[in-house]
């Protein structure tokens, strides 16, 4: 097997993009990339694209062949796919990257993520990401994702003594840092009090709690880290890819505080790595709900069981700290396009590592940690990159 | 062969409004609520209509024998407000209830009768052996248009009666129907409320049929109301019934036990089958309980019923009428009109 | 006018009365039922098992934001419940104006979990409501 790195990274701007298309956005998105990286279309071997519901989003599927003819690869006829896990297509679609370059299959990969959320009504919007959840013994009684959320929120609080406050700490720190990263959709600093006397969505989560519908694109591209090397002055290496299942339904899960999808695809991450969670420098984890950020950086081992809430209440994961967590403002502040987001996070990881992240960059980062979940953790996905 | 009840269930939705509060909203004066005799009605959750109060109360009835649901053969519930225009609510109600497939099932809609016409075609059924148990059920989520007079008692309740020639709770001695063709109450199909007659609703229907049938039945079996212990009659308000029983000969005492409707309003094709509900509540073995119901259209059903002794092995097995009183939870009339689906979104 | 008629119809006995399997090898029960047992797999011995409903409430959640097919009963109780005999299911928990508890006892309800609009079929099943014995019941003790 080979070792894969990253040699150029793209993004479009996260938000409400009431001008511009799925087409448009993810041409955008590889135009970037590929300039980055410095290379041609010729030099391309596959495309790799994480969409999770264009069919529901924009009623378009076969979304694989869309990329490739907007990326304008159409007449070299380059092979493109689409891969879908829920909200962690996009991470997904990277490990599908990485895997076909490590195997030797393909040189040049492009990995890709797209969503385009806010053509359809925000009820409609709220249906086709409920499809992540159990369909037949979930949503059937009404569970929405914010639902799900909620529920390991009142297990946590209970059971952990976790706080609102704490929940809210997040939140208040993603959009800390999103204030920070011009891509990021919503760059305004909100206060414990802004979050806590939002509008409720699914009790103790009001919406301030949750990531918002966003539209936007990503992409990056590898390469065999012997030939990137040659192509690129700031390589960055995927030191661990790690993918893990679980139960589809919450209900079925073993904790319903701990994601054991993250537990296991973080492990096998570390070891792939052969580092330990502490010498991580800055990561980008799973944020749709503040709450889901607690649990990621307690599945992940950053902090122990249970501690997640008050280590954000402290600081510890915010910018100036030893584990700054979710620089580019996270899901919930740099926006979340279900299939963008996985790459979203590793196009961060990349400018952290490369010294290129402005005002939100981490002193010395040389190993960064990008962690991507679908669903209620039905699917998680660990990545571990290195200068 | 004695034939009867085996056992009987009911549900009424917990939810409530005053009539004094429909009242504000459409101007009426308070003496509404005294001058028909009802307090307060049922409402059904946004998430009840006839088929789950169908399910809840044939429940009931199941329990309250642990009687062994394979043994039911057929299934009727009589409603006027049937969810679906084309397709059974009987058979949804068979699934939740049944654990085989071998039953046979159909609704009945005749107005405020159709519970008491299901019963006695279980009674039919049964006694002519073609089946062992028949499960009869009377339920309505009743609609009356805003404003109407119909929408102060229109309520939401059901009943079910588990219909049997073994281990009776109560026999039915006899039963004798009074039917002619008397537009009083219709609703044409595909509209949302019914229409009525007005004063036309009285004399010519509900008191000429319910004392046709009432008096039908007691020449029929050389019997004076003094031979019943108790009396239940329809009760589309609470003025009727006690109008009727006096016209009748029974006494208020009689009506009394089953009398619900003051705190829970009409429930149309439940109202006479959960008053003789309550009554069973409370009767002691050996006693007689005469029963007519009335349906528009129009017709009235009367039985004279005699409670055995298993009455009081049975009755602790499910929820009471009286439990399903107490404790209700009060609308406003906006909440009200959310929850009956009276605003068009 | 689209409708899911099959789809629904399928899971109606799982919907009204919680069927589910027990596997009789490692006496785990499961709901909805399973075709193969995740501890014994193919060494399974499974039976069609009908759950009894009572449970209790694991964690729970208040909806105030819901899909489209779910905006018109907003606000409602949703809730992971342990059913006695071990599965988690989840649910909508109602009439309880006490408040819904981690840890309350409840017993199934049946009532209408969604409709196909106006035109379409009307999809019943399990809710669950706050456990409450029968008056009579107390009088007796």
């Amino acid at each position: 097997m080979r070792s894969v790195s990253i040699i150029g990274v793209g993004c479009t701007k996260f938000g409400e993009r009431w001008d511009v298309s799925l087409r448009d956005m993810i041409a955008e998105a590889g135009v970037l990339a590929i300039d980055d990286a410095e290379i041609s279309g010729e030099q391309i071997d596959a495309l790799y694209v994480g969409n999770m519901s264009g069919g529901r989003f924009v009623e378009q599927e076969h979304i694989g062949a869309l990329i490739a003819d907007c990326a304008g690869l159409s007449r070299l006829h380059v092979p493109s796919t689409r891969v879908e896990a829920a909200c962690a297509s996009g991470g997904l679609a990277l490990r599908q990257g990485i895997l076909a370059v490590a195997s030797g299959y393909s040189d040049i990969v492009i990995a890709a993520g797209v969503e385009k959320m806010t053509d359809v009504s925000s009820g409609t919007a709220a249906d086709a990401l409920a499809a992540a959840a159990d369909r037949e013994w979930e949503c059937f009684f009404g569970a929405t994702f914010p639902a799900l959320y909620a529920m390991m929120a009142r297990l946590h609080m209970r059971r952990y003594g976790t706080t609102h406050d704490q929940m809210a700490a997040v939140a208040v720190k993603n959009h800390h840092h999103a204030c920070y990263n011009p891509i990021a959709q919503y760059q305004m600093e909100i206060s414990i009090d802004d979050v806590n006397h939002s509008p409720m969505v699914a009790d103790p989560l009001h919406i301030l709690d949750c990531s918002p519908i966003s539209d936007g694109a990503a992409a990056v591209v590898l390469a065999p880290t012997e030939m990137a090397k040659k192509l690129s002055e700031s390589p960055i290496k995927v030191a661990a890819s790690a993918q893990a299942s679980d139960t589809l339904a919450l209900h079925d899960r073993r904790d319903l505080t701990t994601l054991d999808a993250t537990v296991h695809a973080g492990r096998a991450a570390f070891v792939q790595a052969g580092i330990e969670p502490r010498m991580v420098d800055v990561a980008e984890v799973h944020d749709c709900f503040t709450i889901a950020e607690i649990l990621a950086i307690e599945d992940l081992g950053f902090v122990e069981k249970g501690q997640g809430g008050q280590a954000t209440e402290e600081g510890l994961t915010a910018l100036g700290s030893s584990l700054p967590v979710n620089t580019s403002g996270g899901l919930k502040a740099c926006g979340h396009p279900v299939g963008a987001t996985g790459i979203k996070q590793a196009y961060e990881i990349a400018l952290q590592l490369r010294g290129e992240a402005g005002r939100r960059q981490v002193d010395e980062a040389e190993v960064g940690l990008a962690h991507n979940v679908g669903g209620s953790g039905g699917t998680a996905l660990v990545h571990i990159f290195t200068r | 062969m004695a034939k009867g009840i085996v056992s009987y269930g009911v549900y009424i939705p917990r939810f409530r409004i005053r009539l004094e509060e429909i009242a504000r909203v459409w101007g009426d004066g308070e003496e509404i609520s005294e001058g028909l005799r009802v307090l307060e009605k049922s409402v059904p959750d946004l998430d009840e209509d006839t088929v789950t109060i169908a399910v809840e109360a044939a429940r009931n009835a199941i329990d309250r024998c642990s009687a062994d649901p394979k043994r039911i053969g057929a299934i009727y519930a009589g409603s006027e407000s049937h969810p679906y225009a084309v397709k059974p609510t009987a058979t949804i109600v068979g699934q939740a209830v049944c654990s085989s497939s071998s039953f046979t099932a159909a609704d009945f809609e005749f107005a405020c009768k159709a519970g008491t016409a299901a019963l006695q075609a279980c009674l039919g059924m049964v006694g002519s052996g073609l089946i062992d148990l028949g499960l009869a059920i009377g339920a309505d989520v009743s609609q009356g248009a805003p404003g109407d007079m119909l929408e102060y008692t229109a309520a939401a309740g059901g009943a079910a009666y588990l219909i049997g020639s073994q281990d009776l709770a109560a026999e039915i001695e006899d039963t004798y129907s009074f039917t002619t063709d008397t537009p009083d109450f219709w609703r044409r199909e595909g509209m949302p409320y019914p229409e009525h007659g007005g004063r036309f609703t009285g004399e010519p229907a509900y008191f000429k049929h319910v004392t046709g049938a009432a008096r039908g039945l007691m020449k029929r079996l050389g019997t004076v109301p003094e031979d019943y212990d108790y009396a239940v009659f329809h009760q589309p308000n609470g003025k009727f019934p006690l109008r009727v029983s006096r016209m009748l000969g029974f006494s208020k005492k009689q009506i009394e036990p089953g009398l619900i409707v003051p705190l829970i309003g009409n429930t149309y094709s439940a109202s006479c089958l959960i008053g003789l509900a309550a009554t069973l509540d409370v009767a002691r073995p050996d006693e007689r309980i005469f029963v007519t119901s009335f349906g528009s259209g129009a017709g009235s059903d009367a039985f004279s019923i005699r409670v055995t002794d298993r009455i009081d092995e049975i009755r602790c097995g499910a929820p009471s009428v009286r439990d399903y009183i107490g404790g209700g939870e009060y609308l406003d009339y906006a909440m009200y009109a959310r929850h009956k689906g009276k605003l068009r979104v | 006018m689209t409708t899911q008629a099959p789809r629904f119809w399928r899971s109606i006995p799982q919907r009204y009365n919680l069927s589910g399997t027990h596997c009789k090898r490692c006496d785990e029960y499961f709901f909805p039922p399973r075709n193969l047992c995740p501890n014994c797999r193919r060494g399974a011995h499974l039976e069609e098992y009908t759950f009894k409903g009572t449970g209790s409430v694991v964690t729970f959640t208040t909806i105030y934001n819901a899909t489209e097919e779910f905006e018109k009963l907003t606000p409602y109780n949703l809730a992971i419940i342990q059913l006695d005999e071990g599965p988690k299911v989840t649910g909508q928990v109602v009439s309880c104006p006490g408040g819904i508890k981690i840890g309350m006892r409840v017993r199934p309800v049946f009532r209408i979990l969604g409709k196909e609009g106006d035109r379409g079929i009307i999809y019943y099943g399990t809710k669950f409501a706050p456990l409450v014995e029968p008056s009579c019941e107390d009088e007796k003790r």
